[in-house]
């Protein structure tokens, strides 16, 4: 014989004349505001870094074709802050002087436009939606040092295809968290010669990610390879050994 | 009351109990709720009309069935049947291919074939995605073509690397200095000027491309048939031309499939036929007639696709190229990529006219790669000296005889026979843009994104090849 107990599926169909009490008011209440409560405990958390930042450096170099540079500049600029604005979550105002991002509101300042002779050193679009057909915004940017696509989900082996157009000046790339990228966009990485400091962790579709990097060392020698370790593919395959061992042992005695 | 019991009794003496209970077993089958018909009909019969049939599964039909589907505006507005010989995919030219893509051509349609083909792997999933599916993975190496000329065929690709960048491929030529410095395990001995590709070349799983495309066919409402085409039933009408000769026009009615292993076969009446068969279209086209006129007229002239045997050898060695190593392609016509990061290489060359190998089958021959192939790798990359052979498989080319280039297009004597075939070697990397192609010239009349009208059938009636300029 067998007993089945019917739970209600939702708190909502119980009769009004039953009133919640005020915990299960206060759960219902916050599992009906879920993300906004998530994103409350991120705001509150000390090292969360989400946001955008554009550092302008103050070169003397002018550009080739002022004019039209100028608007591009602009325009890439536009396309940066607005894909922050994309994500409508109210941004904390970090108090560097020297970056420029959105402010509470979504709203940036366009105070950028002042330095349109200065190129674009360094920018940071993690956790945004940025693709490869974004990229082309940036291309303008021939002098970019430090590009971080930390946690973007839409950057794929496409977009690292295209990044060969900042192979004089890139330095630093963070590549940590993107669950699109594998071997066959890492391979193009060797256009950027003057890559130093490369991020690989947490790239859940490279399933060899320690031979991946020796591979990376060979081909770019000067770049120092951060977020992961030699052994990393490795441990998985003596873990596999291990287990054999012990099933054949188990079935055997 | 003595004799009822009796007779009971005598009843269940006669009949065995095991034959009792395979009667019992028949009923239950003859039910209904159960697959049981007391006339067999065979499983996997194409149905019996159809308005498009597609001859040929490979990677150009099921991008041509998935083109059509896409563009017809209302639902099952066109009924599309792919007609697949083999189910195992053991000779088709699809799988057994290296798998690359390159927009280094001399010839803007072959560029934009290949381009508009890039752009579609690049979003395949917005294209090829299905609901509650896993998203399509390619595997796609963006590795980039390296081509070398010597100091002959220098002219020649500074001539198609400006026609390349005109028509939009990311292509960069490279000094001999340059080479050495990007590539230093290569032997620039002989080299005057290379061409190197940045973007949207490489190479990637044939098998996956297929598979995406036939499963979206099949989602919108593709119908699929394993089975040989083995002749069409054809209506004939004859037209005087201005000089009074007569021309015969042929219709196709029928398309006759028979099924796998068996003599039967099934008249699919259909509107239109697409022959994307590959390296065996010639053969199709003879079904049709075409070819079989009187000498010296249109009707004589076959459609000039035939098979070519290509060998693929995998190579093993440890201190090889890392993981920079682009598709090299020498002017000598070897060719070289990495496989995997364990590594393995993948190595080939067409060979001469004079040594073409017999195409019966698909038997390799080893010696092809110690006489002619490792030499001329080694000498362009030295890491290859001291490399093994760990296997080595052949496929069909769907070689265009007359000039190499694929042929897409209505043929002037068959009034609804499409062609999507000869591609020669690059039939992956084109399929998409192909298929599109195609179902332009289907459903819209005449080419809408891209003009391949250069592709078509009247190059060939008047005796005027479209080459590619390879480098020498």
């Amino acid at each position: 014989m067998c007993v089945s107990v019917a739970r209600p599926y939702s708190t909502v169909a119980r009769s009004p004349s039953t009133p919640l009490p005020l915990r299960s008011k206060l759960l219902f209440f916050l599992s009906q505001h879920f993300y906004d409560v998530e994103q409350l405990r991120c705001l509150l958390h000390p090292k969360f870094k989400g946001w955008i930042q554009v550092s302008i450096s103050f070169h003397t170099s002018v550009p080739l074709c002022e004019s039209f540079t100028s608007l591009a500049y602009v325009f890439a600029l536009w396309f940066v802050f607005s894909s922050a604005v994309a994500r409508s979550v109210s941004h904390r105002f970090s108090g560097q002087s020297e970056w420029f991002r959105p402010n509470e509101k979504g709203k940036f300042s366009w105070d950028f436009v002042n330095f349109q002779e200065h190129p674009i050193e360094e920018v940071d679009v993690s956790g945004t939606v940025i693709n490869c057909t974004g990229l082309d915004n940036l291309g303008t940017a021939k002098n970019l040092r430090t590009l971080s696509l930390r946690g973007c989900r839409e950057v794929d082996d496409w977009f690292l295809s295209r990044l060969h157009i900042f192979q004089e000046s890139l330095e630093e790339l963070n590549l940590s968290g993107c669950p699109r990228i594998s071997v066959g966009g890492l391979c193009a990485l060797h256009h950027l010669r003057k890559l130093r400091k490369l991020d690989l962790s947490s790239l859940p579709r490279v399933q060899n990610p320690g031979l991946v990097r020796i591979l990376l060392e060979e081909v770019l020698p000067h770049c120092h390879i951060t977020g992961v370790e030699y052994d990393e593919g490795l441990q998985a395959f003596q873990e596999e050994k291990d287990s054999e061992a012990l099933s054949s042992t188990g079935t055997g005695a | 009351f003595h004799s009822h019991r009796n007779i009971n009794q005598d009843v269940s003496l006669t009949v065995p109990p095991a034959q009792l209970a395979a009667m019992r077993k028949h009923a239950v089958r003859a039910m209904p709720g159960s697959d049981w018909q007391p006339l067999e009909i065979t499983p996997g019969l194409p149905p019996e009309r159809a308005d498009v049939v597609i001859v040929g599964g490979g990677v150009v039909g099921w991008s041509v069935a998935y083109w059509l589907k896409r563009k017809e505006r209302i639902r099952d507005g066109v009924r599309v049947l792919v007609v697949e010989k083999d189910p195992t995919y053991s000779q088709a030219s699809t799988v057994l291919s290296v798998g690359g893509i390159r927009q280094q051509f001399s010839l803007p349609e072959n560029i934009h074939l290949s381009l508009a083909s890039a752009e579609f792997l690049r979003s395949i999933n917005e294209h090829l995605g299905v609901l509650n599916e896993d998203p399509v993975d390619l595997q796609f190496n963006h590795s980039g073509y390296l081509f070398i000329a010597s100091e002959k065929g220098a002219g020649i690709m500074e001539e198609n690397y400006r026609t390349q960048r005109y028509a939009g491929a990311k292509v960069t030529l490279l000094s001999p200095a340059q080479v050495k410095e990007k590539f230093p395990w290569l032997n620039t001995e002989g080299v005057a000027l290379a061409s190197y590709g940045l973007e949207n070349e490489g190479w990637f799983d044939p098998w996956s491309l297929l598979n995406a495309l036939r499963r979206k066919a099949i989602s919108m409402g593709v119908y699929q048939c394993f089975g040989e085409v083995t002749g069409f039933r054809y209506s004939t009408h004859s037209m005087p031309t201005d000089d009074s000769h007569q021309m015969s026009f042929k219709r196709i009615r029928y398309v006759n499939v028979r099924m796998p292993n068996s003599l039967e076969y099934q008249p699919v009446e259909c509107a239109i036929v697409v022959n994307a068969a590959g390296a065996h279209s010639g053969k199709v086209a003879d079904l049709a007639g075409i070819g079989s006129g009187p000498k010296d007229t249109l009707a004589a002239v076959p459609v000039p696709v035939e098979p070519r045997k290509r060998y693929v050898y995998v190579l093993h060695c440890p201190d090889g190229p890392g993981l920079d190593t682009p598709f090299l392609i020498d002017y000598s016509g070897v060719y070289c990529r990495r496989e995997g990061l364990g590594g393995n290489y993948i190595a080939g060359l067409s060979p001469e006219e004079e040594e073409e190998p017999d195409t019966r089958d698909l038997e390799v021959d080893y010696n092809f790669f110690q006489d002619r192939i490792w030499p001329l790798l080694a000498h362009r990359v030295p890491a290859f000296e001291c490399t093994k052979v760990a296997s080595a498989w052949a496929g069909y080319y769907d070689y265009n005889t007359f000039d190499q280039n694929c042929i897409l297009g209505l043929h002037p004597l068959v009034n609804n026979m499409y062609f999507a075939t000869g591609f020669s070697g690059h039939g992956l990397q084109q399929s998409p843009a192909a298929g599109r192609a195609l179902a332009e010239l289907i459903l819209d009349g005449g080419f809408r994104t891209l003009d391949l009208s250069a592709l078509g059938f009247e190059r060939i009636f008047h005796q005027e090849p479209v080459l590619e300029r390879s480098i020498v």
